[in-house]
């Protein structure tokens, strides 16, 4: 029975032996290890923890009750890390409590009186424990990511210790809150440019994309964690120790739902991806063809600046562009859509985008599934390449669907194949069509990752 | 809460009047009204904009931070007040009875307390820094006592007003320990406000409010992102449906059908989640068997039924990238093994199948009777219970055949339409999902 992968290719394969054969092989996709530049933000901040330590002991550490009990909430907060959606990490509890510590004017009947390289070294510390015990299990602290928090932590607490022993601040509330205020707003948007840096090294996503990504993924739990720092600093004016063990609370309702947010989302896609599979259980589409093409797709919508939120609509529509197969009654050889004619094409975009419109939450992506099968410049065909831009703008199908015929095109020619030469061969032929089917720029960007080798395996 | 009974009415009366009294009686004198008035303020902001929680009647709003805020700072009476704003929030699609239940309970939420912190020698006023830490304990003491005095006001309007059936379902919401937890999480928000009053006047709430706000927004991006997830599953089910047309919906139903089982049993939440999304998936492997298969009329060859046997295992190799309770993926994989082990895909027998196998084959078996199929109309419900009930202990776990026609019987069941299908063609085949089909049993598996 047609139990293997490829459709129609019959036989009587016993059912059993098909079983555990299919596996999900992802293809040399940019892969996050530690390059030159993160390197360069870990010794950073591991030569400011060293000096900040030092330094700290010589001088001798001041009000330890103190420092101890925020080391430990920095400890609690990293222990309670949070992943984030797009890969991000955050520990709201600890940076709250970093911060807080930074902003300290009074504690109980004493003012505090610790450096900012005590804040540094306690909240470097504080990190490290609560990071031992992630490492114990086998999920190792990303580097960057911790350095980046202490940077920031370090910049507000640069500027704000100074300040603290000037007795106007601790006197007028109104004073000393917009000081605060823009102090933890500047340790966001220091952590928001690092991390905007780091993703641009690794990912090759454009620095200014990058950063807006990243200041509106962090913005709502960000503003949370200033709040939280400010409460907590004043609130050790009149309470004392006992404010940090209390307003912990508050900040982990915030996190238990940002947790659950961020697990359906991951859920979410796990189970896109899974789905998109179908077509190729059913034997309409060749094994991982989905995934590569959605793969590939996200590397040339970031490739061409594409922000975040657009990526993920992207990868849901190029992960589901086939689903429209289902309708038909008899697989096409190989699935390779890029081999049946137009009206069949268009027909199963069609039904494609009704499924995903059925969801009722995903109309956009419905959209770039439909408009997928559409030529670059309907009708177009023979016109002068050079007023291509301006005519029929208006009709022309969405970047994002452009992106996936191409991308999908790409791997119906390509296939499984690692060999560099057939992928330069097919970007050539993708070339050949750009007056009408495929969109220049597009094709223009997917030869540049095919000649990084970044799409093909290693 | 549509038409009130008598009874309900002298309750909804009676929790409003007492309210009422305690703020009367005082003592009025001595009470710090800016702080008063802030905290009111507070209330109906946070009343207007309050979340629904699952159930249809409830909602929730972190209004106990500015009632256990008022009780430190103004005193019983004056949290009577501040709680008694509740009374104000402007709220669509709620009545005038609710406005006024919600006024009563919010002052006596705010009043009761209130005395319970006295009670545990709490000192009424803005603390200072004399005031930390013994003031934590009698703070604990008022907030157990404002979540403790909410609920068990909450409990009483629903027992009294609730349609049968669902007044437990509500009371399960209710008593989500998350639910709880975050009340209390809330509560640690009164003393904050309380706390930084001598520092920051009346600016607190202002700062209060926003990480209070965030939460809430994270909570609603969660219930709006999990409704997306639920929708997306079940257009994809769909579309993995349309290869057959008797089977449409087929999916949908037996999620339900599942769902109703394990309420029926008193599954946990999460458990329940995890279910809904099981039935929903379960014949997802179906895809892997040749619709030439799945739509031929005659007689099977065992190489053909051999194909449809492992369309348990094909779902589960789909799934398994998921991030799901383990739970659920074996209930995927084992959904069509029998009590007796002459199921597959396993042979498993008795308590070897996972619990989520056993509930979805009931739920599975029911819903392929009670639709049309090409060979044969659709089942009455009562015949299909029968049905049901014969091979209960052989082919089903009797306990939750029992569950599912508790519920049914109860809760009703709504079948497929039964419209004959539009295009000729589809003609399926024998279902495999009907335990009245002959059994089979392939040697070679």
């Amino acid at each position: 029975m047609t139990t293997t992968t490829r459709p129609r290719r019959c036989g009587s394969s016993k059912a059993s032996e098909a079983v555990g054969e299919r596996r999900y092989e992802p293809r040399g996709f940019p892969r996050q290890v530690l390059d030159s530049g993160q390197s360069l933000l870990v010794i950073f901040a591991g030569v400011l923890l060293i000096a900040s330590v030092a330094q700290t002991a010589a001088a001798g550490p001041r009000d330890v009750r103190d420092a101890i009990a925020f080391g430990a909430l920095i400890a609690f907060g990293e222990l309670l890390r949070l992943s984030l959606p797009g890969d991000r990490e955050s520990a709201p509890i600890a940076t709250a409590g970093a911060l807080a510590y930074a902003m300290l004017i009074q504690v109980g009947n004493h003012p505090a009186r610790h450096t900012a390289q005590q804040v540094i070294a306690v909240t470097a510390i504080g990190m490290i424990v609560g990071a031992l015990p992630h490492l114990a299990v086998g999920r190792p602290a990303r580097l960057s990511g911790m350095a980046a928090r202490l940077l920031a932590v370090a910049c507000a607490a640069g500027v704000f210790r100074p300040l603290a022993s000037n007795p106007e601040i601790g006197r007028h509330w109104w004073l000393a809150l917009p000081v605060m205020a823009s102090l933890v707003a500047l340790a966001w948007l220091v952590e928001a440019v690092i991390e905007a840096l780091i993703r641009t090294d690794a990912l090759r996503a454009r620095f200014g994309v990058a950063l807006v990504d990243e200041m509106r993924v962090q913005l709502p739990l960000g503003t949370a964690v200033g709040a939280s720092a400010l409460l907590i600093a004043f609130a050790a004016e009149v309470m004392g120790l006992a404010a940090v063990a209390m307003f912990t609370a508050p900040l982990l309702v915030t996190q238990v739902a940002y947790r659950r947010y961020a697990g359906i989302r991951a859920t979410y896609l796990q189970t896109v991806r899974a789905l998109a599979r179908v077509t190729e259980i059913g034997g309409y589409v060749e094994t991982g063809h989905s995934a590569r093409v959605s793969r590939l797709a996200v590397s040339i919508g970031r490739e061409l600046g594409m922000a975040e939120p657009e990526l993920l609509e992207l990868e849901y529509a190029a992960l589901m562009h086939d689903i429209g197969q289902l309708s038909l009654r008899d697989p096409i050889p190989g699935g390779a859509t890029v081999l049946v004619v137009r009206d069949e094409q268009r027909r199963i975009a069609e039904y494609g985008a009704e499924v995903i419109q059925q969801a009722k939450v995903l109309d956009s992506v419905a959209e770039i599934v439909r408009r997928q099968s559409d030529p670059y410049r309907p009708g177009a065909g023979s016109t002068a390449a050079n007023g291509g831009r301006g005519r029929g703008r208006g009709n022309e199908p969405p970047l994002s669907s452009r992106i996936i015929r191409a991308a999908n095109a790409f791997d119906d020619l390509v296939g499984t194949s690692v060999e560099p030469s057939r992928a330069a061969a097919a970007v050539e032929r993708l070339r050949l069509d750009t007056a009408g089917e495929y969109d220049p720029q597009v094709v223009d960007a997917l030869g540049r990752l095919v000649s990084r080798r970044s799409v093909l395996g290693p | 809460m549509g038409r009130l009974s008598l009874v309900a009415r002298v309750y909804v009366g009676a929790v409003a009047a007492a309210g009422l009294a305690f703020v009367v009686r005082g003592p009025l004198g001595g009470i710090a009204w800016l702080e008063v008035a802030v905290l009111g303020l507070l209330v109906v902001v946070c009343e207007s904009t309050a979340t629904r929680l699952r159930s249809r009647h409830l909602s929730w709003s972190p209004n106990s931070a500015a009632i256990l805020a008022a009780i430190v700072l103004t005193g019983p009476v004056g949290a009577a007040v501040v709680g008694g704003c509740a009374v104000f929030g402007v709220r669509r699609g709620t009545s005038a009875t609710k406005q006024v239940f919600n006024g009563g309970m919010m002052a006596l939420t705010g009043y009761l307390p209130g005395e319970v912190f006295l009670l545990l020698g709490g000192e009424v006023g803005t603390p200072g820094q004399s005031s930390f830490p013994e003031l934590i304990g009698p703070f604990a003491g008022a907030a157990l006592a404002h979540v403790i005095v909410n609920y068990s006001l909450l409990c009483g309007v629903l027992w009294l007003t609730g349609e049968p059936g669902s007044a437990g379902q509500q009371a399960r919401a209710l008593l989500d320990p998350r639910v709880a937890l975050t009340e209390l999480g809330y509560c640690a928000f009164g003393l904050l406000i309380a706390a930084l009053w001598s520092v920051l006047g009346p600016f607190t709430p202002v700062l209060v409010l926003v990480p209070l706000f965030v939460a809430r927004w994270a909570v609603a991006q969660f219930a709006a992102q999990q409704r997306a997830y639920e929708a997306t599953v079940s257009a994809l089910c769909q579309a993995v449906e349309t290869k057959d047309f008797y089977t449409r919906g087929h999916s949908e139903r037996v999620s339900r059908g599942s769902v109703m089982i394990a309420h029926e049993i008193g599954m946990r939440g999460e458990r329940v989640e995890a279910i809904r999304y099981a039935g929903m998936l379960h014949d997802v492997g179906k895809l892997g068997v040749p619709t030439q298969v799945l739509q031929k009329t005659g007689k099977l060859t065992d190489d053909e039924f051999a194909a449809i046997q492992l369309h348990p295992m094909r779902g589960l190799d789909i799934v398994r990238e998921i991030g799901f309770l383990d739970e659920a993926l074996a209930g995927i994989m084992h959904h069509h093994e029998r009590i007796d082990g002459r199921g597959y895909p396993m042979g498993l027998t008795g308590d070897e199948i996972p619990e989520f196998a056993r509930v979805l084959a009931v739920a599975d078996a029911f819903d392929s009777m009670t639709s049309t199929r090409s060979y044969r109309g659709a089942r009455p419900v009562p015949e299909a219970i029968a049905e049901l009930r014969r091979w209960s202990g052989t082919q089903f776990d009797p306990a939750f055949v029992d569950a599912f026609v508790a519920a049914i019987e109860r809760d009703g069941w709504t079948g497929p339409d039964t419209a004959a299908p539009q295009s000729a063609g589809a003609a399926a085949a024998h279902d495999h999902d009907d335990p009245t089909a002959p059994l089979r049993i392939i040697e070679s598996l």
